[in-house]
């Protein structure tokens, strides 16, 4: 199962970024080899839809959970869409949410908990 | 001919010169158009008969899921992420789309239909000289230069026309001013007015319509404008003083030329002033 955590650093000793779409990048953990990764997020560069061009790319990776602090609603629908789970309220460093997230201790967002165009 | 106001800063009074303006030019039919859409307020001043409502719309997609293959290329085509395919599902999302047509014109298997969205509406209103045409932006649309273009396609090029913009610098007010002949720019004497003055008089330089400028509420603090003007050659086309009655008759809607007939002569020499700039 591929997990991505939105974060403005590189490793898993970096800052969460609270935003979804305009997150710089995401580390991607695998959970079966234990090994983790880090991409851009391309997406963040969209004049507009940036939560929807993330959804896409996490698609497209494969992710199954994300791991962030606030989903706006068009993001909210299109990781729906691609049945990628939604886990809210990270905070501290990667490390930490992951940790929070195996603790079963994040929620799983049921909607939008952010208005449209807040991540700006 | 075409006449834009603008400003930057908004609440300087772009719509204070646009209406005395309009009601002191009495050799030519005369059109006030109010693109301001957001918040239209040129009718508080200018009530008169209506005449007519047009609806505007604009076309969206919508995917017939039956003939859908999936493809992606909606998707990867649509550079506003407005149409995305995750797995199996095509979504839309409608405030994102600009209507370029990029979708249902390469949708290999036609599988994408034009629908209306609804905008905004368009009211005409006729006030002795003038035919008043104001632009109301749908409440909950955010995209307001579709309806600014449509509300400028009411402009009678047989007469004198005068584009009352809305604030800013940014797309909304660059949809106004462009295509006019000449654009009065309107501050006023604070840091904040000559801030975004700078940014307006940028933005219309870049589409190369000719300026000038009024200062209202003129008074002590104008060196800055004054001394922007001279530097850029801009010209000064009027000073409206701060004066508590100016005031008091546009709180009470009256228009200041009805209020002091005094301005009527003054607008009229800021018109003959346009007239010998364009």
């Amino acid at each position: 199962m591929k997990i991505a955590i939105s974060t403005q650093g590189e490793n898993q000793s970096s800052e969460v970024n609270p935003r979804l779409g305009r997150c710089e990048r995401f580390i991607i953990h695998d959970t079966d080899t234990g090994k983790s990764n880090v991409v851009e997020n391309g997406g963040r560069l969209s004049s507009s839809g940036a939560g929807v061009a993330t959804a896409k790319m996490l698609a497209d990776l494969g992710v199954n959970a994300v791991i962030t602090g606030f989903v706006g609603p068009k993001a909210f629908a299109a990781l729906e869409a691609a049945g990628i789970k939604i886990f809210i309220g990270a905070q501290g460093t990667v490390e930490q949410s992951l940790k929070l997230y195996q603790d079963n201790k994040l929620d799983e967002a049921q909607s939008a908990n952010a208005g449209a165009h807040s991540g700006i | 001919m075409r006449i834009s106001i603008a400003s930057g800063k908004g609440g300087t009074g772009k719509t204070l010169v646009a209406t005395n303006l309009a009601l002191s030019i009495s050799d030519q039919p005369v059109h006030l158009l109010d693109c301001d859409v957001e918040e239209p307020n040129a009718h508080v001043f200018l009530q008169g008969d209506h005449i007519d409502q047009q609806v505007v719309h604009l076309p969206i997609p919508k995917v017939n899921q039956a003939k859908c293959q999936q493809c992606s290329k909606c998707s990867d085509v649509c550079v506003f992420n407005a149409i995305a395919l995750f797995d199996k599902i095509i979504l839309t999302f409608d405030d994102l789309c600009h209507s370029c047509g990029a979708c249902w014109h390469l949708c290999p298997h036609n599988a994408i239909e034009k629908i209306d969205k609804e905008i905004g509406a368009i009211d005409k209103t006729k006030v002795d000289n003038i035919t008043l045409i104001t632009g109301k932006l749908k409440i909950g649309n955010h995209a307001s230069p579709p309806l600014i273009k449509k509300v400028k396609g009411q402009c009678n090029d047989g007469g004198i026309n005068i584009l009352d913009g809305p604030p800013g610098s940014s797309c909304p007010a660059m949809e106004a001013v462009e295509g006019t002949d000449y654009c009065v720019m309107v501050t006023e004497p604070t840091p904040f007015g000559l801030n975004d003055l700078r940014l307006a008089v940028d933005m219309v330089t870049a589409l190369g319509v000719p300026c000038g400028v009024v200062i209202n509420r003129d008074g002590p603090g104008n060196v800055g404008v004054l001394d922007y003007c001279r530097e850029k050659g801009i010209k000064l086309l009027m000073q409206i003083p701060m004066d508590d009655r100016i005031a008091k008759s546009y709180a009470k809607g009256t228009p200041l030329v009805k209020e002091e007939p005094a301005y009527r002569d003054k607008f009229n020499q800021l018109y003959q002033v346009i007239l010998g700039e364009v």
